[in-house]
This record gives structure tokens, sequence and C-alpha cells, in this order.
């Protein structure tokens, strides 16, 4: 039994980092039709970035705030100098565009701060907390209470806000919600500005965990990315869902099968959602996007 | 009278030599290092310790009365790109030493190139492939993984552990490690009771712990792995509570390793070179000077922390530099028979006699027992 609920435990923690990226992934994708494969980029930026900045002698609290507006920051930068520039083109044209801008985030980092690993300390200490035989940790309880902190203000923003009614909008018909007077080049910026704050967001939570180095990125943007197929491209409902499926079926495999078919697993099931649901579990062509 | 002019007639050849070797080109080594990606922290500290002991036997006037130039080429910590970069070597830098191939991956991919150029190659590498079977060309100074499990056993057993769980990396590094452990757990008289294995990237590696803790009568832990992902199983051990006596290999032995891990690190186990103790080692030690030369030597000309990654390059350097002293020339079969003829060199990695069935030439005593204590690495006497 306790090594069953360790293995719930293991996996709803990286699952909830597997949805944040994932939601990323499905923001940019609603505004834009994009795949952005810099997402683990702003994953990677926002331990990173934290990790130095409280090896400078900030507080943690200060480096956290300030990682995540730093890293919110480089993704308007990128939506501006990058992807808006070549607006015109045709989607692939744009997805080669943000494999090379997560080359340069991870290049730049690799120059500025260094090969090595970094370690970020924990929110609240690192005492693990002790439940019907099994261990969590105070900072698996803040990735999650994060996520859904986060995942709740994500679908009041969608729903409630003149803005986020705009990227909605603009998900399911562009042209129709320019007509409308929706600002659809705004909502490209927001869209990125938001996802390079989620990735950051993740990023943070997870540094005191499993610590954080210049190419921590790319399988965390990879995961995010089999999340967000997973849960259906594009629907938030769907994303959050993939990712803690997919944390679930890691640790479960681990636990139970082999540790050796972990990964494997996430893939077969890419493969078995791919062929019977294409759209993912959530992502009906016609149902609303995120 | 004759004699006199013998005399003469010998110095001014020699002048002549002299003169002739100065203007001739440089003894050109060439190194394919993964200075970049995953494997960077172990090609970085190799190239920058070729680099310094480059210029360093430069100043003093160089090898042979030439120089040595260093041609390095980085594959980015991927195999393939280190084949292409070798026939780079070769054909157009023409140089007459190989040093490099940081991984095994990369070393393996730049042989069947050195085997047709004829020429000496001396591996950074861990495999044990590399040596075994012997290859004509090749040589190696990194300790083999499959030591590091006999050292491992050796201390385990000596606290009457023999029931071991491994946890292996499935990086190639890991998965050599993993095969050569389970090879030499029946010699060693240990059981290895579970066989789980994570990925290098992996963030939790809790669910693989929690089954092997619900193993019956595991004594203790050994975790075969490179880099980050250790201290990610460091650090769960410790979340887990596990109170079982954990091994660690030469993978971790870096400073890195004890910063990231943190406190989960304390009392964990590792075999690795002297080079992490080099205070530490008896004054009868042969090896204490050269560690303590070297460390303080990297240190000045870096400022970063020792590893004994560059240790290896260093020790490569010094038997390729001493063959060819012996040989009196780069003749590269020459060469090539002198580094075979190595015999009680002593390197950062050990004491080194290599013979034409060994070409790495490493005890098992190489490898000292470390305990991590108080974030320091403390030699188990």
């Amino acid at each position: 039994m306790s090594q069953f609920l360790q293995s719930i435990f293991a996996g709803v923690t990286v699952g909830a980092t597997y949805a944040l990226a994932a939601l990323g992934f499905s923001i940019i994708y609603n505004a834009s039709g994009v795949i952005n494969f810099a997402q683990g980029e702003f994953i990677m930026l926002g331990g990173m970035i934290a990790a130095f900045l409280v090896a400078l002698g900030a507080p943690l609290a200060l480096a956290v705030v300030a990682a995540v507006i730093v890293v919110a920051a480089i993704g308007l930068i990128v939506a501006k100098t990058a992807v808006e520039p070549a607006r015109g083109a045709d989607v692939t044209t744009l997805i080669i565009i943000t494999i090379g801008v997560s080359m340069v985030l991870r290049g730049g980092v690799e120059v500025t701060m260094g090969k090595g690993g970094h370690a970020l300390p924990p929110f609240s200490g690192d005492k693990p907390i002790v439940l019907a035989g099994a261990t969590i940790l105070p900072q698996s309880l803040w990735v999650v209470a994060t996520t859904l902190v986060v995942v709740a203000g994500l679908a009041l923003f969608f729903e409630r806000t003149r803005l986020g009614k705009g990227i909605l909008a603009t998900a399911h018909n562009r042209l129709a919600a320019q007509l409308v007077g929706v600002d659809t080049r705004r909502v490209l910026s927001v869209s990125f500005v938001l996802s390079a704050a989620l990735g950051a967001i993740g990023g943070i939570l997870i540094a005191p965990i499993a610590n954080t180095s210049y190419d921590a990125g790319v399988m965390l943007g990879l995961k995010g990315f089999v999340a967000a197929t997973i849960g259906g491209l594009g629907s938030g409902v769907g994303a959050v869902a993939g990712g803690v499926a997919l944390g679930l079926l890691e640790s479960l495999t681990a636990g139970y099968l082999s540790s050796a078919y972990k990964d494997a697993a996430a893939f077969v099931i890419v493969l078995v959602i791919l062929l019977v649901r294409p759209s993912g579990m959530f992502g009906a062509a016609s149902s609303s996007r995120v | 009278m004759r004699s006199l002019f013998r005399a003469t007639l010998a110095a001014l050849a020699l002048a002549a030599a002299g003169s002739c070797a100065l203007a001739a080109d440089p003894i050109k080594i060439g190194a394919v290092l993964s200075v970049t990606g995953p494997a960077a922290f172990l090609g970085e500290p190799e190239l920058k310790t070729l680099q310094i002991y480059v210029d360093k036997t430069n100043a003093e006037g160089g090898l042979l009365g030439r120089q040595i130039e260093l041609v390095s080429y980085d594959d980015g910590s991927e195999a393939a790109r280190a084949n292409s970069f070798t026939k780079r070597l070769i054909e157009d830098d023409h140089v007459d030493v190989l040093i490099g191939g940081t991984t095994t991956g990369a070393t393996m991919g730049m042989y069947p190139l050195v085997e047709r150029a004829e020429i000496p190659f001396i591996s950074l590498g861990g495999g044990v492939v590399i040596v075994e079977p012997v290859k004509k060309w090749m040589f190696k100074v990194a300790h083999n993984d499959r030591m590091a499990a006999e050292r491992v056993f050796a201390d385990a057993k000596k606290r009457g552990l023999t029931k071991i769980a491994l946890l292996s990396e499935t990086s190639g590094f890991g998965q050599s490690g993993r095969k050569e452990t389970l090879a030499a757990a029946p010699k060693a008289g240990v059981e290895i009771v579970a066989d789980e294995t994570y990925g290098p990237k992996d963030t939790d590696v809790t669910a693989q712990l929690a089954k092997i803790r619900a193993i019956d009568g595991v004594q203790a832990i050994f975790v075969f792995g490179l880099g980050q992902g250790p201290a990610v199983v460091a650090k769960n051990i410790a979340q887990l509570g596990i109170k079982l006596p954990v091994y660690q290999t030469h993978g971790v032995a870096s400073q890195e390793f004890i910063r990231l891990a943190g406190e989960a690190a304390e009392g964990e186990r590792l075999p690795a070179a002297a080079i992490l103790v080099p205070d530490q080692l008896a004054d009868s030690d042969p090896q204490k000077a050269i560690e303590k030369d070297y460390v303080a030597l990297y240190t000045l000309k870096t400022g970063s922390d020792i590893s004994t990654f560059g240790g290896h390059a260093r020790d490569a350097f010094f038997i390729w530099k001493a063959a060819v002293e012996r040989a009196g020339s780069v003749d590269k079969a020459k060469v090539r028979d002198e580094i075979e003829k190595t015999a009680g060199f002593t390197g950062t990695g050990g004491l080194v006699t290599m013979s034409p069935e060994d070409h790495l030439g490493l005890s098992a005593s190489a490898f000292r027992m470390i305990e991590i204590h108080d974030g320091k690495w403390k030699l188990v006497p």
C-alpha cells in the first residue's frame, strides 16, 4: 500500500509540472497554431534564473518573482522579434523558428550561467511528510497547489476577461475575431508571455526537487508536448489531465512493471491515443479550445 | 686532432638538428573531446588540462626540441560527430597522436579510422570495451566500470553487506556499468536483489526506490550513474527516509554532486581516484606529490574545482610524452610500441604498467574508497 501511495505521490508531482508545460504548449497553439518548441527552454530559464539570483544572495521569494517576470519578458521578446516578423509564413516555418529560439536560449544560458547543475532551496524545508507509510516532500505540495491555483486563474482569465475571451475567439476563428475588433497581434504576444510565465513557474517549482541545468528544458519540454498531445492540443482541461496521466503512468510503470519501460510506456500511450483518438482525450476538433 | 674534429662535427650536426627542429613543424596532438553537451563536465576539464600541460611543456622548451600544438574539436557529446572530426584530424591536420573520445561511445566511433591510419590513440572513456579485447593502436587511462563495481563489492563485504540493490542510469555509462556490475557480483559473492534503472534527466526516482525498499533483506543500494541523476537519487533516498548504506560510483566524483545533493549525500560512499583527497594520502604514497601538483596547477590556471576527469587527460598526455621521449621521435609505430611498454608510471588515476595484453595497466588498488562527510570527501581507511 505504501509503495502504491508513493508511486501516486511521485506521479502527481511530476504530472503537475508536465501539466504546466502542456498548458504553455496549448495556449500558444491556440493563439497561433504553432507548437512552440522553446516551451521547454522557458521551464529551464525559470529554474536557472531563480537559482542564479539565489546564488547571488537574493532572498528566495524575490528571486522567484523576479525569475517569472524576466522569463515572461523573454517570452515577449521572442514573440516580437522571432515569431511576429514571420507572421505570414506557414506553420512549419514558425515551428522551425521556435526550434531555433530554443537553441539560442539554451546556448545563451550555457555561456552565461555555465554548464553545471544548480540547486534551488526548497520553499518550506525538506523534511518529508509521512502519510500512511509513504512520504511526500513539502515542495511537492507546493508544486501541486500552485498548479491548481494557476489552472483556476487561467480558467477565470479565459472566461471572465475581455483579453482572455479575445484569445479564445482568435483560437476559434482568426478572421472572425479580427472582424469583431480583436487585436490578434496582441493576442500572440499575450499568449507567449503567458506561456513563458507558466513555464517559468513550473521550472522554479520543480528545481528544488530535481535540480536544474541549461539543458533541463529539453526533456521537460518533450514530456509537456506528449502530455498536451494525450490531453488534446489546445484544450486546457486536456493539458492538465494529460500531464497528470502521464506522470502517474510513468511512476506506476516504474514502480510495478519495470523502470526500464517507464519512458516507453509514455510513448506507447501517445501512439495509442493518436491511433484511437487523434485529437486527444479532450481535444474534439469542434469543441471549445483552452 | 681526429677526436676534436669528430666532436666539432657532432656539435655542428647537433646545432643543425636543433635549428632544423626549431624551423620544423610543431608536434601535433589531435583531440576530440565533449566540451559541450551532456558530457561537458567531463570534456571541459579534459581540454583545459591538455592545454595547460601543452603550454607548460612549450614554455619549458618543448618536446624533442619541438613545440607542441594542440588541435582540438568539440563533438558536442555526440558520438557520431567524433568520427568525422577524427577523419579531419588525421587527413587534414596530420596529427602525430590522438587523445580523446571523452565518452566510450565517441571512442568506439573513432577507432576504425585510427586503426586504418595506424596512429597511437589514448582514450579518456571509461568503458571496459575500449581495451577488452585489446586493440593494437588504442590505449586507455580512465578506470573501468568493472573495477568500480569490484571495489564497491569489496568494501560492502567488509561491512557485511551482501544483498545489494542496483539502480543504474539508462545512459551509456550506467548501462555499461550495470552489465559489469551484474557480471562481477557472483564472483565477489554478492547478491543483486534488485535491478532498477532511471533516466539521466528524471526528476523523480521515488517509485523505483519504494520498490527497492519493499524487498526483503536488502542491505545496501548501489547507484551507477553520471552527473546530476545520482544527485536526484540521493535526495529521493533521503526523502523516503531509507537508512540503507548507499554506494555511488566515480561518475559523481566532482564537487558538483555534493553541491546538488547537499545533506542527502552525507555518508554515501564511492570508489574514486586519489585526486579527490590529495591531502589525506599517506606521505609515503607515490601519488601524493603528483596529485597535489596537478590540483594546485589546475586550480591556479582555471580557478575551477578539480575533478578526476581532467586528471585522465593529464595522465594521457604524460604517458604519451614519456613514450615520445623514449622513442626519440614521433614515429607513430615506435611511439605506439613505447606506450605499450609504459611501466611504473604514476598518474592521477593510479600506477600504470601496460603490456601487450593490457592497454589500461591500472590495478584495482587505483580506486580509493571515499565517503562524503560534512560535505567533503573523506578517505575510508
